[in-house]
């Protein structure tokens, strides 16, 4: 796909004039020396090397470790900008959670006939374990991230939400760390807000989790899947900077009613488990029976309430791409107000007069996968051949259910500094969202995703997409 | 906070690898000295006890056959795939080890470890010729440098800092003994070589792989004397690759484990014993004793250490 020139640009307005939130960072950069910003930008390289700050792909051989490619050009977004995202934010994340509570419960969502029971009973992400149980606290999210858009100046839109372990918190750490190192000066000249307390918040949220045996000092515990994870370099991170044990199911076993880790002094019970393994993996006496990456037993315990487990198992029901074409019913159902934060509009092939307009119109659309994630297995019409679309048509037709399609975005670009300078990209953007009973707290920035190719609108890191900082200015 | 038992194994393993990585690179370098110094067959002898001393002929002889060729040797111990104990295979483990226990460690050290590993890695990735194995070698002794000193400048006094001095001393002490017990007989006053130039060159030899020539010769205004050699390696306090120097930080190690912990456990006892034995010995009670059975007796004592720390904290499920 090509860049249409009718994508909004965050930098430049169409007669090439720059905008208020890009002012004083075009003003810096004009006075610096192009080849400097580039040798700054082989530096940053070299950092992220020396420091591990890498990821695994999938499909390589074990072992083999990539960088995320850092862009130094930030992506800036106004005071006033954020202030209506957060609104929007806030809103979808308590709808998100007050969803999951009556999900596994009474299903009121469902008997008022605003969702199809089907949508609930045969997804996979729905955990029967979880029925009727409360997690502490009443929170089943406790970390989210919102994959925003954006189209226009005032468009910004829900691309998917991140409700079971949404990873890339690290990359927006690390990136304000890179800058902040690289440019000090740019930090005195332009006001961003602060970003780096985030594993502060984090600690602090988990903590206000704890289930009711925790002491004064919850006892918080990072489950890692081990260092061939591809997340393994922030689930390190995190519980480096969170002052959190960094456990592997193997550390873990049950003791006396309580999930417990191996010290070397002897099993010491957790109170809050941040875990980064999946649902599947977390307990192989409750789910898949040939895992080695959870602690068996763990469901009873949590079922006793006797550790808060974060995100809470089940949440992934959440966010599925069917049930994230009804997110504007469920943000109306359980707020009672309008949803502050647009959907992007989403066919469901599942129902028949939708997919016969997604069939005929698949070359200009995005079908997606309803349980797929990190752009795997899906189709970008306008850049497949026909051969592609006709094998994806039949693979639609086969299972319809399995599918929704949406609009082409045009995704608004942010530059990035190529040899031949500032070229505009397509960006996305991940803030993150801590939710505890004393509230929701949304991290000023995110990780924004930018696609290196020119005109790709494919920002995923495991497909060639790299990072940017974002900044959200002070007002 | 407490500290996980597979993180005290993995911060012990890191500390192991790295320096057996060094102790492989020091044993290299007197090899390649002494052979530079031999006839062809001589030379191969002396390529053939560098093999025995890290105790990998059989894995050698599986690829080379009875071929000690100097660079066959050298190749294999640092970079061969089928050498499990290769320092290339030393570094990946020890990073590995450091990446996974990466909450445990300084940044410094956690840094200095990775880049160590980056430019090992690199070092190595090629076949290394004679004209620059002198520099491979040193390169790798200055990486292991460059991460003692970031350990030392940076690291918490607390378990995790003894579980990371144990691990090197007690490879340390290994790796001493195993030098020893392939050289003995060259520390042996025998008819034969007293005297002789060669047994000078082989004395030598022996220090230079445990980085303790100068200090000798220092000690010892240059006089060369097994007797006072084997002393030197063995029962020198002052010398860090000394048996006794390593079994006094062992129990100094193992002591502020006992501190923290407020109890000691199996490990203290077992190297009680062995430091009393040591206290009770003199050089010439050991010669009297036999070298080599002294040696192996030692050998087996620091593995059994070794094991009972590995237990008594819980570094396995």
């Amino acid at each position: 796909m090509t860049h249409s020139p009718s994508s909004f640009d965050e930098m430049l307005t169409a007669d090439g004039t720059v905008r208020a939130a890009y002012a004083g960072y075009r003003e810096w950069f004009d006075e610096q020396d192009p080849a400097l910003l580039r040798r700054k930008g082989a530096e940053a390289e070299s950092f992220f090397r020396r420091t591990g700050i890498t990821f695994n792909v999938y499909g390589d051989d074990a072992g083999e470790e990539r960088l995320i490619p850092f862009d130094m050009v930030p992506r800036i977004v106004t005071a006033s900008e954020w202030r209506k995202l957060s609104r929007g934010i806030e809103q979808r994340v308590r709808a998100l959670n007050a969803f999951l509570h009556d999900i596994y419960h009474r299903q009121e969502i469902v008997r008022a006939g605003r969702l199809p029971q089907r949508l609930i009973a045969q997804n996979e992400a729905f955990l029967p374990q979880m029925v009727g149980y409360v997690p502490p606290g009443g929170v089943y999210t406790h970390i989210v991230g919102i994959d925003l858009v954006r189209t226009g100046p005032d468009e910004f839109m829900v691309l998917e939400d991140n409700a079971r372990t949404p990873s890339g918190v690290s990359y927006m750490l690390e990136n304000r760390e890179t800058m902040m190192a690289m440019f000090p000066e740019l930090f005195t000249k332009v006001n961003v807000r602060p970003v780096q307390d985030y594993p502060r918040r984090l600690a602090k949220s988990l903590a206000a989790c704890a289930p009711g045996c925790a002491g004064d000092r919850p006892v918080v515990a990072v489950l890692t899947p081990g260092i061939y994870n591809s997340a393994y370099f922030e689930h390190a991170f995190l519980a480096d900077q969170m002052g959190a044990e960094l456990v592997e199911g193997s550390d873990l076993r049950v003791v006396d009613g309580r999930v417990a880790m191996r010290t070397t002094r002897g099993y010491t019970p957790i109170d809050v488990l941040y875990r980064r393994v999946d649902d599947e993996f977390l307990d192989p006496l409750s789910f898949n029976p040939d895992s080695v990456l959870g602690v068996p037993g763990i469901m009873d315990i949590y079922r006793a309430g006797r550790i808060t487990i974060a995100n809470a198992p089940g949440t992934g029901i959440a966010d599925d791409k069917a049930i994230y074409s009804f997110m504007p019913e469920i943000v109306e159902f359980y707020t009672g107000e309008k949803p502050l934060l647009a959907n992007v509009p989403t066919w469901r092939c599942s129902e028949p007069d939708s997919l016969a307009y997604v069939l005929d119109n698949l070359a200009e659309l995005v079908v997606k996968e309803v349980h797929g994630s990190g752009g795997y297995g899906m189709l970008i019409g306008p850049t497949s051949s026909k051969k592609e679309i006709e094998a994806f048509a039949a693979k639609l037709r086969a299972k319809p259910e399995n599918y929704i399609a949406q609009p082409t975005l045009a995704l608004s670009t942010v530059p990035i500094l190529t040899k031949a300078g500032l070229a505009p990209r397509h960006v996305d953007l991940r803030p993150f969202v801590l939710v505890s009973p004393q509230g929701i707290d949304i991290t000023p920035g995110g990780l924004t995703r930018v696609a290196l190719k020119k005109g790709s609108l494919v920002v995923n890191s495991s497909q060639g997409g790299g990072t940017k900082d974002s900044w959200v200015l002070e007002d | 906070m407490a500290m996980l038992g597979r993180t005290a194994n993995g911060v012990f393993w890191m500390a192991r690898y790295l320096e057996r990585a060094e102790n492989t690179a020091r044993l290299l370098e007197a090899g390649f000295r002494m052979a530079l110094t031999r006839d062809l067959a001589a030379s191969q002898d002396e390529w053939r006890s560098v093999i025995t001393t890290v105790g990998a002929t059989q894995a050698y002889e599986a690829v080379h056959g009875a071929d000690y060729a100097g660079d066959k040797v050298w190749n294999f111990l640092l970079r061969d795939r089928a050498n499990p104990g290769s320092v290339l295979a030393m570094i990946e483990g020890a990073r590995t080890n450091a990446r996974a226990v990466r909450t445990a460690l300084t940044r410094e050290v956690w840094e200095a470890v990775n880049e160590s590993w980056m430019a090992l890695k690199d070092a190595l990735a090629r076949p290394v010729r004679e004209a620059v194995l002198g520099d491979v070698l040193a390169a790798i002794r200055r990486q292991m440098t460059l991460v003692r000193g970031a350990m030392d400048g940076t690291m918490l006094r607390n378990e995790i800092h003894n579980f990371t001095r144990i691990g090197t001393f007690i490879e340390r002490a290994d790796n001493t003994a195993r030098i020893l017990d392939v050289k003995y007989y060259v520390l042996l006053p025998s008819v034969a070589w007293v005297g002789s130039s060669l047994d000078n060159v082989q004395w030598e030899s022996v220090l230079r792989s445990l980085a303790g020539e100068r200090s000798y010769r220092w000690l010892n205004a240059g006089k060369m004397d097994p007797r006072g050699i084997a002393q030197f390696l063995i029962l020198d306090q002052r010398f860090p690759r000394s048996l006794a120097f390593c079994i006094d930080k062992l129990r100094s190690n193992l002591f502020g484990l006992a501190h923290e912990y407020g109890h000691e456990t199996g490990a203290h006892e077992l190297l009680r014993g062995l430091g009393t034995r040591f206290h009770q010995s003199s050089i010439e009670t050991i010669l009297d004793g036999g070298l080599h059975e002294f040696i192996t007796e030692f050998i087996a004592c620091n593995q059994q250490v070794a094991q009972a720390i590995e237990q008594d904290y819980r570094f396995y499920a």
